[in-house]
């Protein structure tokens, strides 16, 4: 049974840039063991958010909380026990896989790192690449190496970013099923954007839909589509990225 | 900030050993450049000294100051250079989301320019004795003070040229390399503050660099005195100041990095 408890508290967070107003009155929480997906077009602002929880940007105003902490002043405790993984990260090219790893395991704090890395590798069914050079790797052992060193220190609290991107989709798919397997294993609490629906409708228990620097919409995928009378998710996100969409209050 | 674990720098020190050790392009960069520079100059001032040009111990001024320089420009590099590497190879959010202090990243940064500076030094010293009879020894402990006082300024240097790239991103990575030299004519490296025009004799006593070569010059003619020592201590001062300076502006480049945005641009 999975305790209920908030992860992630995010309240009346916002975020401007000179001019501009990348996120607006944002409020969310998310709970531990939750699968959430953050979706939204280009320039929505799922990556200020991302990078605010992060603690890579401060916010103009609003308050954040990550396990009660806070992602600047308590930094180091909340990483410790957040890991992110991303399709536009890299590590370095010239360093074996096993070397990449045993670097973040020691940078984590990672307890008995061989066996860690070991246990990792051969869950990603990718124990063949260790002596591989990183930079060798093509895309999709890239993402599972990612993968692995995004589970290295037992993370409570995992952020995602389009982890499928540039996947051909049958390593998309085993890419899905390993992260469902994980989740579900660990009980872990997982932030996810992407842009490929089928990866949101598959692993998400819920969605925050970003309109324009404001959650517009928010709920199951399934509770989507039916509320917004679409076809798909698919079909609601482009609704909402055009505009075509008024959503009912309780919506909002 | 201040909190230092020393397994996460050994991690990155461990990091930085491997990717320089598989780049042939930095190891070029690190010990081919200051080797050229060396052979060149120190050539060029023995064929002065043996035609009646310039007097004996320019040689020995000359060589001490390409050997010395390289030891700022190492400790300088070793920090910004790693982090622009960081940035080129996308690694640094990964660093940058690690519960990694920032105090840590530049010891382990500060770890690796020592080590290069060492090494760098060494090669240069063996090979001015082999080729110019040039003895770094003989400024004894002298030594010290003139390497860690270099060392020191490279770290400044470094971490106040990484601020400006955190700030700017992209547009200010010239002044990784550009920033030694831009020092270097008013440093007195290869002459006597006195060569300068007076305003730039002003702005050359504020630099710790300048006491250092003009210690080594003093030292090397025979002047191991209080003089030197008094130029080594002035060094110090002034690398104390400005170190303390540049730390608290790192700090503020990095918050202001994280309020505009610039430090998720620049690592994503």
């Amino acid at each position: 049974m999975v305790e209920l408890v908030d992860i992630i508290e995010v309240e009346n967070l916002a975020k401007r840039f000179d001019n501009s107003v990348a996120i607006q009155d944002v409020s969310f929480t998310i709970k531990k063991g939750e699968f959430v997906g953050l979706l939204g077009s280009n320039g929505a602002g799922k990556s200020t958010t991302i990078q605010i929880l992060l603690g890579l940007i401060t916010p103009s105003a609003g308050k954040v909380r990550i396990f009660g902490l806070s992602p600047w002043k308590e930094r180091v405790q909340v990483l410790a026990r957040t890991n992110f993984s991303s399709a536009y990260v890299a590590m370095p090219p010239n360093l074996k896989v096993i070397e990449n790893l045993e670097v973040f395991a020691r940078l984590y704090g990672v307890r008995d790192r061989k066996a860690k890395i070991q246990e990792l590798m051969s869950l990603f069914g990718i124990e063949q690449l260790s002596q591989k050079m990183t930079g060798a790797l093509s895309s999709g052992e890239s993402t599972r190496v990612n993968l692995c060193k995004a589970l290295l220190n037992d993370p409570e609290l995992l952020l995602l970013d389009e982890p499928t991107a540039s996947l051909d989709p049958d390593i998309a798919d085993k890419v899905r099923n390993l992260l469902k397997q994980v989740q579900k294993e660990r009980a872990l609490t997982v932030v996810y954007t992407s842009h490929n629906m089928i990866d949101v409708e598959e692993l998400c228990q819920r969605v925050l839909f970003l309109h324009q620097g404001r959650i517009i919409a928010q709920g199951t995928p399934a509770e989507l589509v039916a509320n917004l009378g679409e076809e798909s998710l698919e079909e609601v996100f482009i609704s909402i990225a055009r505009d075509r969409v008024r959503l009912p209050h309780s919506q909002q | 900030m201040l909190v230092v674990r020393l397994d996460r720098v050994f991690a990155l020190c461990y990091r930085y050993f491997l990717v320089l050790s598989r780049s042939s392009f930095r190891v070029m960069d690190i010990v081919f450049w200051p080797v050229m520079d060396l052979l060149v100059w120190g050539f060029v001032s023995s064929y002065f000294a043996k035609s009646g040009g310039v007097v004996s111990p320019a040689v020995s001024f000359l060589v001490g100051g390409i050997i010395f320089f390289n030891v700022l420009y190492r400790a300088q590099q070793s920090i910004s250079v790693s982090f622009l590497e960081d940035l080129w190879s996308r690694n640094l959010l990964s660093i940058f989301v690690s519960p990694i202090t920032v105090a840590e990243f530049v010891s382990a940064t500060y770890v690796v320019g020592v080590a290069q500076s060492v090494t760098v030094t060494i090669i240069m010293s063996l090979m001015a004795s082999l080729l110019y009879a040039f003895d770094i020894f003989s400024m004894s402990w002298y030594l010290i003070p003139l390497f860690v006082n270099l060392l020191v300024m490279g770290w400044w240097l470094g971490l106040g040229t990484t601020a400006f790239i955190l700030r700017y991103g992209y547009q200010a990575e010239a002044l990784a390399w550009a920033v030694p030299f831009l020092l270097q004519p008013v440093s007195a490296v290869f002459y006597p503050v006195s060569v300068l025009p007076t305003a730039l004799q002003a702005i050359a006593w504020l630099l710790p660099s300048t006491y250092v070569f003009e210690g080594m010059r003093n030292i090397l003619q025979g002047g191991a005195d209080s003089t030197s020592t008094l130029y080594l201590v002035k060094a110090a001062l002034f690398n104390l100041l400005y170190w303390t300076v540049t730390v608290v502006f790192f700090g503020k480049m990095l918050s202001r990095a994280r309020e505009r945005g610039s430090l998720a641009k620049i690592v994503v």
